[in-house]
């Protein structure tokens, strides 16, 4: 239920958003989504990609603060109020969101939603009792 | 060659180590005849030193008793660099068997010159502090301090060949190699600065490997002054027992002092180096258990005697005899230097306070930086902290409450505003494992 998304902290100067991404590049990393979440000075860049672990190992070895996270997937259609009817349903749950974001599928139809609970496992409970299913890793990929 | 251990009937003990006993007496006379003649050598060898006296209307014959030493001059390092490169030698070159010189960024570096007979008083007190660490033939010893110019590396090396244990050489840097040896050799003690270790243990965690699980017993630390909760993180993230190693370039390198296993202070070999504590505003010696600064004269050295040094280093002499038998007189440990001073919109500020500072902030290692500016003629303060894995969590709230952490830990500590940025892993430049701690730009 829980998909693996890679996390990178990265210092608001120039060329250090293009050193990690280079570095991605260079060994294949396919992005599938992106996100980059800004404080004053620095920020994290956060990436769904395939092979994450192996990314974040790799981006570890050369010396970059990365790690692996966890985020839930939910599969929306990608039309006026998707978005709504998911958040209304999490609002009902009183479910605490810590961030989110969200990427187009490729079919024009349907859109991804992700987002970070603080507890991801009473998350996956209570949304799954709203009748809403977190996408597993491998229907993530194949959309 | 087999080395015997001498049975004293003491734990941690090297055939050379029959000297950190002696009786005070003994050791009184000795330090006084070495002295005399030290003296007498730099008079007739040194034009600087003999100018000095003279102008003092002194002569080596002036030298009655140890206490005379305080009418002696002062050395200082800008004396070493004035006299660049072999000004300060009391030797021929032709006696000399090595050169080392400081990294010195900042113009000429500092020479040192070693006879062979200083070379084996170098390894013999090395291996006084290796013994005094619990290290002894059999030993496996990593030495990661830099090989080269720098005094660190084969100072260490030699000390831990006449210990009898068997050399790792890695010198500095690669890491991944520094780990990866350390497991395959079995490595069971290892010799470099107190933050370099602490990068290898990120290292390994990131490797996943857990000191702790490796035959690494004992860590000998020193080439900066480090603190006790440095000490505390070290011992609990790798298992190992840190000693702390003190000495100088200008002295003879590593193996001045070292702690033995009481952990009660720095024993300094006295029969070959001569402390005393002044006050470094007045130049006045201070009795024993008085903080100033450490002023210390080498008593056997031949190619280079340095009479009076002052060292820089703030500490005391501790009153009172060690638990472990050791004539040898101790020195605190060296939190602080008084060249280290920072003045910060008129509050002194000392490095090792923003390290108290880091550390009390759980998760958060040591690698930092200083740097000074100057704005609309005020001075501003930055602590650069690296981030680490273990710190990095990918909430901008969670990122924000560690700076906030940081940032109150700093302000308590010191007492003055400080800012604080969090940088990248390892975009703060090292040299020589040293990290460089302060950076100032206020007269640019």
């Amino acid at each position: 239920m829980k998909i693996q998304q890679l996390s990178i902290f990265v210092e608001n100067k120039p060329g250090h958003l293009a050193a990690p991404i280079r570095l991605l590049a260079e060994a294949g990393v396919d992005l599938r989504a992106l996100f980059l979440a800004d404080a004053r000075e620095y920020g994290v860049l956060r990436m769904i990609v395939s092979g994450c672990e192996r990314a974040a190992a790799l981006l570890t070895e050369q010396g970059f603060v990365a790690r692996v996270t966890e985020v839930l997937a939910i599969e929306v259609s990608d039309h006026p109020g998707g978005l709504a009817g998911v958040l209304a349903a999490l609002d009902a749950t009183g479910i605490d969101i810590d961030y989110m974001y969200a990427f187009p599928c490729r079919d024009a139809e349907r859109a991804v939603l992700l987002f970070s609970f603080a507890d991801p496992e009473a998350a996956i409970e209570k949304l799954q009792t709203a009748g809403i299913n977190p996408l597993a890793s491998d229907e993530l990929f194949s959309l | 060659m087999m080395i015997a251990t001498v049975e004293t009937g003491i734990a941690d003990c090297h055939p050379a180590s029959v000297q950190d006993f002696l009786p005070i007496g003994e050791l009184r006379a000795l330090q006084l005849e070495r002295l005399q003649r030290i003296v007498e050598r730099a008079w007739q060898y040194v034009r600087l030193f003999r100018q000095r006296m003279d102008e003092r209307g002194l002569t080596p014959a002036d030298l009655a008793s140890l206490e005379d030493i305080a009418r002696l001059p002062f050395t200082i390092k800008a004396d070493l660099r004035d006299n660049y490169p072999f000004g300060l030698f009391a030797s021929p070159m032709s006696e000399v068997v090595r050169l080392h010189a400081s990294s010195g960024t900042t113009g000429k570096p500092i020479v040192v010159a070693y006879t062979q007979l200083d070379v084996n008083t170098w390894t013999s007190v090395v291996t006084r502090c290796l013994a005094g660490c619990g290290l002894h033939h059999g030993d496996v010893i990593q030495v990661s301090y830099g090989y080269g110019l720098f005094t660190g590396g084969l100072g260490a090396h030699y000390g831990a060949e006449g210990l009898g244990a068997t050399v790792v050489p890695t010198s500095g840097g690669h890491a991944e190699r520094q780990i990866m040896l350390m497991k395959d050799f079995g490595v069971t003690a290892i010799c470099c600065t107190p933050s370099y270790f602490i990068h290898l243990i990120e290292r390994a965690a990131e490797m996943g490997i857990d000191f702790k699980q490796l035959p690494l017993r004992a860590g000998v630390f020193g080439a900066e002054p480090w603190t006790d909760e440095m000490r505390r993180h070290i011992e609990q993230g790798s298992g190992i027992e840190a000693f702390d190693i003190y000495g100088l370039s200008e002295i003879i390198g590593p193996g001045v002092g070292c702690e033995c296993r009481h952990h009660s202070g720095l024993h300094i070999f006295e029969d070959h180096f001569y402390p005393e504590i002044i006050d470094p505003e007045t130049g006045k010696v201070l009795p024993d258990g008085d903080e100033g600064e450490l002023v210390l004269t080498t008593l056997s050295k031949q190619a280079m005697p340095m009479i009076r040094y002052r060292t820089r280093d703030i500490t005391r002499l501790l009153p009172g005899r060690c638990a472990c038998g050791r004539t040898m007189r101790r020195i605190g440990r060296i939190g602080r230097r008084s060249d280290d001073m920072l003045i910060v919109r008129g509050v002194n500020v000392f490095p090792s306070q923003v390290e108290t500072a880091l550390l009390q902030v759980e998760g958060t290692l040591p690698h930092y930086q200083i740097v000074l500016t100057r704005a609309h003629g005020l001075d501003q303060m930055e602590v650069q902290v690296e981030v680490t894995p273990n710190m990095f969590n990918d909430r901008i709230g969670a990122l924000q409450a560690l700076h906030d952490k940081l940032q109150g830990a700093l302000d308590r500590v010191l007492g003055i505003r400080v800012r604080v940025s969090l940088v990248e892993a390892h975009s703060i430049e090292r040299s020589e494992g040293k990290a460089k701690r302060v950076i100032d730009r206020r007269n640019q």
